[in-house]
């Protein structure tokens, strides 16, 4: 990937992504797209009961802008930022394939975006405007119809951003079927949304069962009836979430299966995907329990079990999400890049030439006999840094290797053999882009790594063009 | 190292993404420079109410309704922040697409504290809406009221530093050789004069703002602060924008003049002076509204902002302009560059494709030929590598081929070390084959 080579050798470049990506993806299932429409369902509760009840219309609508109020105060906030950070981050750790990405994909971000700004207005509307529209009927609709079309919009921008992760995870099509189109055609596309859809209703669901059961401690009668509500909401959606679980789980092995490199991950995964089925399981079926607990025992219902439901979920979904990121191995855009950043057609040019010539941003240019250890780091650099480290807390090369070849000193031969053939051992391996003699430079540096490991800098330290060469040590004349 | 940083470097040019853009180019920058201008804007009412919150704050210690007064001005943030950050993203994905190289190249190279963006701007928000929702809870104790207050503002002082970094290195390829990391980026010319205009900029329009704010009918500014004046406020108010706006006849020639010289052409002189010289008549309108009667105040508003408007979309296109004028020259280096680089990918995939002469092997049961294709990575003949040797697992399954071929279809994991990846992939012909072999060493 020609740019300079931003890396974190101690977590690593994949965890910057994660933690950023899943707390966006958390949030905006549990606190958006999922809580909206329960929020405009109490609303709505609250609204019908004005003219008949007003006591009891009065505590659906608290109920409803106290839910709102916890979801507005961390949507905006570290909702809104790692939404932004997911860009700066994946830009930062991949810029070769969101640059790809955003070349083909450019009109659903677009239109993303004009959702995004729908929302954001929407939202800002319904928590500011609560209070003065409550002073008639009329402003009270208006109001409510703020809460709805709040709901779909935060829908429609799932159903958008899911065509772009499916659209990715469908190896072979970019080459075939690279358009904006295809994102929604693409086979994943429809088992993802059918699976995201009434995870984030659900997860909404608990939220506002855990926030009732809190607000609600002081007025019983109330809660009774507010989490029987809520209750039916969690009820019906759970279990669409395990339907859609399920769905997810047999469609995808089965759309992946007809590529072959992939076909081995999908072997592989079937382990991972049963481990997910079982926590799948009991994440819903404690949510189900959970559910019924309030529906008929509001009073005994607690809300640290709600709590635990939620943690479970969101949990789930971040495991979920590391294994949707973690299936489009080799690869980061399904048979045209790899996740190094390299294209599948670079590799004839660069396993001849090697890496290091056609490199802007590192400081070794070709590797020579006084220069094996940086030249070593180089090709770390640009060909392992994107999900490696050196010897960081997460998926360090030094630790890889000395599970595999043990403690005894490393020899260049087992090192050169396993890394030359890694990608037949393990499917989510891409070939090493590089030539023989970068290999052997690769190797050595390696070894150094296992009696010396020193942290790689990345390029926000500088590209190093600067640095004086090391200088060699002087001969003692006696 | 800062000398460094004024050592002409060698000019790095790099290979472009080799997709077509997805809309004419023509789209992007419109997208980019109109887009920008509204998220500048926004941005502008948020550091700039922030700022004039915490002034009003401070009086407020004094003369209690202007404790009152800044909390109104903290109601404006909350909306202002929101459609800032919304509204960053359309520029975002303009610039991501229209100036790939550049900006992913300046974003890497300062890319601890451009990621530190997003929790430093998470963590001002929230002590925003912790200095909102918690006023009056802590009437008693100003000094923490305060002090969370003040400690957004010094993020939104800061990180706009981060963002005129990034902007400002993109531009000049030749110093990406050169720094090392964020510090020596800042000190790149012109950072700084472009900081002190933003800021500057930030009073202006934040004060047009609260102006309009404040003045509106339905506001009952006399109920809510009956010690203030609400033309003496507002009249404050038209004052920092004048002088935020005088001030910056005096800052923007120091950007001028600053700035490297590769990109200063006609072309942007003429569009900035004209952008100046329309200000010029705004400054007259706030000269008058300030001076002018109480009677008559606000009659000039309109026209102060809609020519601001107009000043400002000036402004962003002489930006636009230096912007391409420094890195078209080097774009067109960065497209030869592709394209030969193109060139060379083509001609190695067809070497690659010609059929290889390979020597004669002795004849090579297809078994091995497999092994030596897919195994080899983890299993050597005689020795151990990662896993046992192919001499050892001939031993283990001798006699037993169809025990062979279940463990290599689905492993197991009777030993240290990792597990065997099944190898299933690979066929039923081809693992009989390999098994074959295998068990061919048992001799």
């Amino acid at each position: 990937m020609d740019f300079p080579i931003f890396h974190l050798d101690f977590i690593g470049n994949r965890a910057l992504i994660a933690i950023i990506a899943v707390l966006h993806a958390v949030i905006n299932h549990a606190l958006a797209v999922g809580l909206m429409p329960v929020v405009a369902m109490l609303e709505i509760k609250g609204f019908n009961l004005l003219k008949t009840n007003p006591e009891l219309a009065e505590k659906w609508d608290a109920l409803a802008y106290r839910i709102l109020f916890v979801a507005f105060l961390i949507t905006t906030t570290i909702g809104a930022m790692t939404g932004v950070g997911i860009w700066f981050s994946a830009s930062l750790v991949n810029p070769a394939s969101i640059a790809s990405l955003i070349r083909v994909f450019f009109g659903a971000w677009f239109v993303e975006w004009l959702v995004f700004v729908t929302e954001v207005v929407l939202i800002l509307l319904y928590f500011l405007t609560w209070k003065k529209l409550k002073i008639n009927i009329v402003q009270k609709f208006k109001h409510v119809k703020y809460g709805l079309f709040l709901s779909f919009f935060s829908w429609i921008t799932m159903a958008i951003i899911v065509s772009i992760l499916s659209f990715m995870m469908d190896t072979g099509n970019w080459n075939n079927d690279r358009t904006f189109l295809y994102g929604f055609l693409n086979p994943v596309y429809l088992p993802q949304l059918f699976f995201r859809t009434p995870l984030a209703m659900t997860m909404g669901g608990m939220i506002a069962m855990f926030l009732t059961l809190i607000y609600t401690r002081k007025d019983l009668d109330f809660r009774k009836v507010a989490l029987r509500s809520i209750s039916k909401w969690v009820l019906i959606w759970g279990p669409l979430a395990a339907a859609g679980a399920m769905l997810y789980y047999y469609m995808i092995p089965k759309s992946l299966v007809g590529n072959l490199p992939v076909a081995m991950g999908t072997l592989e995964f079937q382990n991972w995907y049963s481990q997910i089925v079982v926590i799948v399981i009991v994440a819903i079926g404690l949510v189900i329990a959970m559910a019924n607990w309030s529906y008929f025992r509001p009073q005994s219902a607690p809300a640290w079990l709600a709590g635990v439901s939620i943690l479970l979920i969101v949990g789930l979904m971040g495991h979920f999400e590391r294994l949707r990121e973690f299936i489009r191995k080799p690869y980061v855009i399904g048979e045209y890049m790899y996740s190094n950043g390299l294209r599948v057609e670079d590799y004839p040019l660069l396993q001849r030439d090697g890496v290091l010539k056609h490199a802007n941003f590192v400081a070794t240019k070709e590797v020579t006999d006084d220069n094996m250890l940086e030249a070593g780091r180089d090709v770390f650099i640009l060909t392992c840094s994107r999900c490696h480290t050196t010897n960081g807390a997460v998926n360090p090369l030094k630790g890889k290797f000395t599970d595999m070849f043990g403690t005894k000193p490393w020899e260049t031969a087992q090192l050169k053999g396993y890394i030359k053939n890694m990608h037949s051992a393990r499917y989510f391996m891409p070939p090493f882009p590089g030539n023989d003699r970068e290999l052997d430079a690769l190797c050595a540096y390696i070894k150094e790594l296992q009696t010396n490991p020193q942290p790689v800098s990345g390029a926000q330290d500088g590209l190093g063009f600067n640095k004086p060469k090391a200088s060699r040590p002087v001969a003692i004349r006696q | 190292m800062f000398l460094n940083i004024l050592l002409q470097a060698q000019t790095i040019v790099q290979k472009d993404i080799p997709l077509p853009l997805p809309v004419p180019e023509w789209v992007l920058v419109l997208v980019l420079v109109l887009m920008f201008l509204v998220h500048i804007l926004f941005i502008n009412f948020m550091v700039g109410g922030s700022i004039l919150t915490l002034v009003y704050q401070l009086l407020g210690l004094r003369k209690p309704d202007y404790d009152k007064l800044a909390y109104e001005v903290a109601q404006t943030i909350t909306v202002n922040k929101s459609m800032a950050v919304v509204m960053g993203i359309a520029p975002l994905l303009a610039i991501n697409t229209l100036y790939t190289t550049y900006f992913y190249t300046a974003n890497a190279l300062t890319g601890l504290m451009w990621i530190l963006i997003i929790p430093l701007v998470t963590i001002a928000f929230l002590l925003l809406y912790a200095h909102k929702f918690m006023w009056h809870k802590l009437d008693n104790n100003k000094l923490l009221h305060i002090s969370m207050l003040a400690t957004s503002v010094a993020i939104f002082l800061f990180v706009p530093l981060i963002f005129l970094t990034n902007v400002n290195l993109m531009m000049f390829p030749d110093k990406w050789s050169v720094v090392e990391g964020f510090l020596s980026a800042l000190v790149l010319p012109n950072v700084f004069p472009r900081y002190l205009h933003f800021l500057n900029a930030c009073m202006a329009a934040s004060g047009l703002l609260l102006v309009w704010y404040f003045g509106r009918k339905d506001f009952d500014f006399e109920g809510k602060f009956p010690t203030l004046s609400r033309y003496g406020v507002r009249k404050n108010l038209y004052t920092v924008t004048f002088y935020g706006s005088v001030v910056q006849f005096l800052v923007g020639p120091i950007v001028l003049i600053t700035l490297p010289s590769q990109g200063l052409s006609w072309n942007v002189l003429l569009v900035i002076f004209t952008g100046a010289s329309i200000a010029i008549v705004a400054m007259v309108w706030l000269w008058k509204e300030i001076t002018g009667p109480a009677a008559q105040f606000g009659r000039h508003f309109t026209k102060i902002a809609l020519t601001m408007g107009v000043v400002v979309l000036f402004m962003g296109s002489g930006r636009q302009l230096y912007r391409s004028n420094v890195i078209d020259p080097h774009r067109k280096l960065i497209a030869q560059k592709t394209a030969e680089y193109e060139k060379l990918v083509k001609e190695a995939q067809a070497e690659a494709l010609k059929p290889k002469t390979t020597e004669t092997a002795a004849a090579v049961h297809p078994g091995e030929a497999i092994f030596q294709m897919n195994c080899v990575a983890c299993h050597q003949v005689n020795d151990k590598l990662v896993g046992p040797s192919m001499v050892e697992a001939a031993g283990i399954y001798k006699g037993n081929i169809s025990g062979l071929i279940g463990w290599i279809k689905q492993p197991g994991k009777k030993r240290e070390g990792p597990a065997m990846p099944t190898q299933a992939h690979l066929g039923d012909d081809k693992i009989k084959q390999v098994a074959e072999w295998i068990l061919t060493l048992n001799k």
